[in-house]
């Protein structure tokens, strides 16, 4: 769900931008997220410009021939000044991207900047293709899809095969973000098999694994007193799992999960019923890199850990975003992502 | 001890406050000279590092298209596209201000951050638009109706805004794109994704910063000059004082003071007059500096088109280097007479060693060093070659003809006292020669300046003589287009060809020709070449053969320093041409290559021409340009007139005559202050050589006017002798140091009528210097002159 990029692409800019005005205040003139709505395919996994905020946002667990595990990232986000298309350079369409890679040794982060209307980053829906400068998540269709990307000291090339059907969050892909109500459309297609090549300093390594997209977009920011979100993608033997837990500033949380049958079946679990309790923190950042996630209702009572601690991501706003292992109930792999923890004690 | 030391030693300047005020003021004023300019300067580099910056030429590379015209914004995306991480900007003029459109999302750290530092507002940046600016570029683009912020940290001139906001009030078209440092691991060729794109590496020095080397360059031995002749004061003053203390050292030793101390003592005392001295003169440098800063700025910006603020700041490393200098004037003073009071034995005489005198053997000395050292500045220039070599031969040269002058001097006065016959005249002469040891460091000082004043305006009238020969070269049309597309300047060409007498199309492209960065010209064959072009060599008709196309014309620049010269073959895409003729181009800083239009157009098909020279009866020119306005909408910036070029140059030039004037009448006004001073110390010390005249009937009055005569003499002979030394000067300026910076020589013009007012004002300074003494002279209490009968002095 990434509830982060709420905040990460309203705060978005070149170094030394300090954010927006009008931060945490309603959304004049953007479209806002409402239950019942009737996703429409493949229209719907292209941009929405008359809401503010949405992502195209794909992790993935790969595994070299030598069974080194690894982490991949790639994300474009768009932000939008003012609920409208726009064209040339006067669109107010701002658009982000991140990629990673995660080895159990290192970590590597690149981050890319464009604004919409000049075609340097886009999204359309058929065929699909997402990008922004040189990369690239494009295919004849949703299901079938090519992923490039590329920084300073890495790059990658992988492709995507769809082997499930989509998930929806919440109410049919309607997912309630807080107690006060905000909201976003929200849905998944965590089935895709991967195989590809890592161009990594030490050489290229060929990989293969499983990746998770999410789609998420709406116009509300978090509630004002939310600091930071624990977000988990879990893949455990056939099953998955989604669950995120909003901080708030008071030292509660508001917390959230869907269970997802291997067929692709998703139950949704309200605030309470996902349990994620940090158990270590680790790292350069002190952030906590074990946790404990429990889902009664499932049996699911497990211990996640972080590959690589270090899985720091500097780009404009840093957050944490890395892979990790799952033990106990249930062993598997997935994603951890922790925003709100620099600078402060959560 | 110590402190009855200092207390004897300070009493010295309590009963000499003359020679203290000497000391103060002449150092206080060199160093005040000095330290102006240098502010000059420091404001000057520090606005081109501030356009520099704000630019991002500094830092980071450029893409330009080879043609030099603008890129489209399909380019730019299919660059990202390919994995090219650069950032669009453009930029071009409004209402005189240099307006910088930057895209804050691709823009590298050091660009953007300036603006959007100051203005945490990145929707309005860019939504409706911000434009950041000092306050003056602000109020002079109010008429845009964008929000101004105020940012101090843009350079002077310029503009910082949104590209989408730059692109409304410019016009389309991407002017270049910066290249971030750091780049993705694998990306296409840049001509590969590109064609016709160039990659320029990240320019050390900014181009603005070449260009106005040699203005620097010229201020700064101003500066030294005038350093130096204000240390020739601070040398004769402290020469003076330690002399006229031998006594006192003298008895302070034989109380038992040891000499260490004293000469501690003295050292002590000298530093704090310097330290005193040096902020005195700080202070009145940065008065200096801020009333000619205008003037300077105003001529960077005509000349060169570079911003510079208008207003002084306080920069620390300046008035440290202006407190630095004025103690190593000090010690450079003070440290020969330092090292005399310490060899002094104890038992030496008292008498004062008649300080002013030298020996006939110092003299010989004096011209042997003198002519090792134009030696030296003869060998410099014949072997020599880079700045530092000009600046050799520059100091040589001075240091030289300043140690000659009390030699020659001395030689001249002799002859003259050979060939005197009456005894008063015998006298006059013998008495003249025999004061100017005493005369000759104030002496030194006012050829010096004459020499400085000689040769800066030599150097700064030549430049202006050739400047606007030049101007009437390149700029023969009466009016100058510049469309914003193909289209449209198809459209224009169509429009105007029934309406002017010719059209030149200017089409250039940038290439390497002979391993430099030159801009290749292909020229339209026209009677306006032919009439206006001068060449400082050429072959017999050189133009037809270039309108033929059998040949190429090429710049100075490019002729010095690739060693090209009429007859030889330069290399363009492959095909050899010969070269038939060499012009003066003071301009721009790099090499120039000119072809006829039928080759320029098979050597590189498709650039197109979007500047137009037009010929039209100059009266016919308002009109013409009212009809550009309003039938194609082209506005300032668009059109340029050559009346309004040459109006504007010639503005420029009297603003840095005003500067060169003000320079010159100070370092005068401090030569003066030298003569003054050396003759009133004189004065006191003469009175037993003038009392036997005097005793022999020529009365006060006689000798007063003696006095006056001599000064004007000397004056006269000193002005004469620095016109050599300043036109050698001036020489060194323009054809060493000029084609060092520039890569061109300055044709060298002569300026009698100046130069005489030059020897009559040195004359009018040595005039009012010696009045004041002389006036004393003539008024000497006859018992003063009797004393000296009655007197053992």
């Amino acid at each position: 769900m990434n509830v982060r990029a709420l905040t990460l692409i309203l705060l978005a800019g070149p170094a030394g931008a300090q954010g927006f005005a009008g931060l945490g205040t309603q959304a004049e003139g953007f479209a806002i997220p409402a239950p019942g709505y009737a996703f429409d395919f493949p229209a719907d996994h292209g941009a929405h410009p008359a809401y503010r905020i949405e992502w195209w946002y794909l992790t993935a667990n790969l595994t070299g021939p030598d069974g080194t595990p690894y982490g991949l990232q790639w994300t474009l986000f768009r932000s939008a000044l003012a609920p409208e298309d726009g064209s040339g350079w006067d669109t107010p369409q701002l658009w982000m991207g991140h990629a990673a890679v995660t080895t159990p040794e290192a970590h590597f982060v690149t981050e890319r900047l464009a604004r919409g209307g000049i075609g340097q980053a886009g999204v359309v829906a058929d065929p699909f293709a997402a990008w922004i400068d040189d990369w690239q998540l494009a295919g004849p269709d949703f299901d079938q899809l090519e992923m490039t990307a590329s920084g300073p000291d890495f790059a990658y090339d992988m492709a995507l095969s769809a082997e499930g059907p989509l998930v929806f969050h919440g109410d049919a892909g309607y997912s309630v973000k807080s107690a006060e109500g905000q909201a976003s459309y929200y849905y998944s297609q965590p089935f895709y098999a991967v195989d590809g090549v890592l161009s990594l300093p030490q050489g290229d390594i060929p990989v293969t694994g499983r990746a998770w997209l999410d789609r998420e977009w709406s116009s509300q920011p978090l509630s004002g007193d939310q600091t930071g979100w624990d977000w988990f993608s879990l893949t455990l033997e056939g099953a998955k799992l989604m669950g995120f837990r909003l901080r708030q500033a008071d030292g509660s949380a508001y917390t959230y999960a869907t269970w997802i049958d291997p067929d692709g079946a998703a139950t949704a679990y309200s605030d309470g019923a996902f349990i994620a309790e940090p158990l270590a923190r680790d790292g350069a950042r002190d952030i906590p890199t074990t946790w404990r996630v429990t889902l009664p209702d499932r049996g699911v009572d497990v211990t996640v850990q972080a590959l690589n601690p270090e899985a720091w991501m500097a780009v404009s706003i840093p957050y944490w975003e890395g892979p990790v292992t799952v033990s106990g109930s249930h062993d598997g792999t997935g994603y951890l992502e922790m925003t709100g923890y620099e600078g402060t004690s959560p | 001890m110590t402190r009855a030391g200092l207390a004897a030693l300070l009493s010295h300047w309590r009963r000499s406050p003359l020679q203290l005020f000497t000391l103060v003021a002449g150092l206080a004023l060199a160093t005040a000279l000095w330290s102006g300019v240098q502010a000059i300067n420091a404001e000057a580099r520090a606005s081109y590092d501030a356009a520099a910056a704000t630019l991002g030429e500094a830092q980071f590379a450029q893409i330009t298209r080879a043609d030099g015209g603008p890129i489209a914004r399909d380019t730019y995306v299919a660059l990202r596209r390919a994995g090219w991480l650069v950032s669009p900007v453009i930029e071009g003029r409004l209402e005189g201000v240099r307006l910088i459109g930057v895209e804050p999302l691709t823009a590298p750290g050091g660009i953007g951050p300036v603006a959007l530092d100051a203005g945490d507002d990145l929707p309005g940046f860019l939504g409706e638009g911000i434009l950041f600016g000092r306050a003056e570029v602000l109020a002079a683009l109010s008429g845009t109706g964008l929000r101004g912020i105020e940012a101090p940290d843009v350079a002077p001139g310029i503009a910082l805004t949104d590209i989408g906001v730059a692109e409304r009030l410019l016009g389309p078209g991407i002017s270049r794109l910066i290249v971030a440092p750091a780049q993705p691991r694998d990306r296409p060729d840049l001509a590969q994704v590109a064609p016709g794109l160039v990659l320029q590496p990240p320019q050390a020095g900014s181009d603005i910063g070449r260009l106005t080397d040699s203005f620097h360059l010229n201020l700064t031995a101003f500066g030294l000059l005038s350093f130096a002749v204000g240390i020739f004061i601070v040398h004769g003053a402290i020469g003076l004082a330690v002399e006229q203390r031998r006594p006192m050292v003298r008895t302070l030793r034989a109380l038992g003071m040891p000499l260490a101390r004293i000469v501690t003592l003295m050292a002590a005392e000298l530093l704090a007059l310097a330290l005193v001295a040096g902020a005195l003169g700080v202070a009145l440098g940065y008065g200096i500096a801020a009333a000619l800063l205008p003037d300077v700025a105003a001529t960077l910006r005509g000349l060169y088109g570079a911003e510079v603020a208008g207003t002084l700041q306080l920069r620390p490393a300046w008035w440290l280097s202006g407190l630095g200098i004025a103690l190593a004037g000090t010690a450079l003073a003070g440290g020969r007479a330092l090292a005399q009071v310490a060899r002094m034995p104890l038992l030496a005489s008292a008498r004062p060693r008649a300080w002013a005198m030298q020996s006939r053997r110092g003299l010989v000395m004096q011209a042997a060093l003198a002519g090792v050292l134009l030696g030296l500045a003869g060998l410099v220039a014949a072997l020599g070659s880079g700045l530092v070599a000009g600046f050799v031969l520059l100091g040589a040269l001075l240091l030289g003809g300043a140690l000659l002058l009390p030699v020659v001097l001395s030689a001249l006065l002799a002859t003259a006292e050979a060939r005197a016959r009456r005894p008063v005249a015998g006298w006059f002469w013998a008495d003249t020669r025999q004061q100017l040891p005493g005369l000759s460091l104030a002496l030194m000082a006012l050829l010096l300046a004459m020499a400085a004043n000689v040769g800066v305006s030599t150097m700064v009238g030549s430049f202006r003589l050739t400047f606007v020969g030049f101007l009437d070269q390149v700029l023969a049309s009466e009016l100058y287009l510049t469309a914003e597309d193909d289209a449209q300047a198809e459209a224009l060409t169509d429009w105007l060809e029934p309406r002017v007498d010719a059209i030149l199309p200017i089409r250039n492209v940038e290439r390497d020709v002979a391993g430099l960065p030159a801009e290749v010209f292909g020229n339209r064959p026209h009677a306006t070449y032919r009439d206006n072009w001068r060449f400082l060599q050429s072959a017999p008709g050189a133009w037809e053969a270039v309108d033929a196309g059998a040949g190429v014309v090429i710049n100075e620049q490019l002729s010095r320093r690739a060693g090209l010269a009429v007859g030889d073959a330069v290399v363009l895409e492959g095909a050899a041409f010969e070269v038939l003729g060499v012009y003066g181009d003071y301009g721009n800083p790099i090499g120039q290559v000119i072809l006829t239009e039928a080759a320029f157009e098979r050597l590189f098909p498709g650039v197109e021409a979007l500047r137009f020279g037009l010929r039209l009866p100059p009266d016919a020119v308002p009109a013409l340009e009212a009809a550009l306005r309003d039938d194609f909408g082209l506005g300032e910036g668009r059109m340029i007139d050559q009346a309004g070029i040459k109006a504007i140059s010639m503005q420029v030039f009297e603003r840095t005559f005003a500067v060169t004037a003000a320079l010159n009448v100070l370092t005068l006004a401090v030569a003066g202050f030298a003569m003054l001073m050396s003759l009133l110390t004189l004065a006191a010390m003469r009175l037993p050589q003038l009392a036997p005249v005097w005793a022999l009937g020529l009365t006060r009055a006689d000798l007063g006017r003696a006095e006056l005569l001599r000064a004007l003499l000397l004056a006269a002979l000193t002005a004469v002798l620095a016109l050599p030394l300043g036109l050698a000067l001036a020489w060194v300026l323009l054809a060493v140091v000029n084609v060092e910076a520039f890569g061109w020589r300055l044709p060298m013009a002569l300026f009698p009528g100046d130069y005489a007012r030059l020897g009559l004002f040195a004359c009018l300074a040595a005039l009012i210097a010696a009045l004041w003494p002389a006036r004393r002279l003539a008024r000497t209490p006859p018992a003063e002159l009797l004393k000296v009968f009655t007197n053992e002095r």
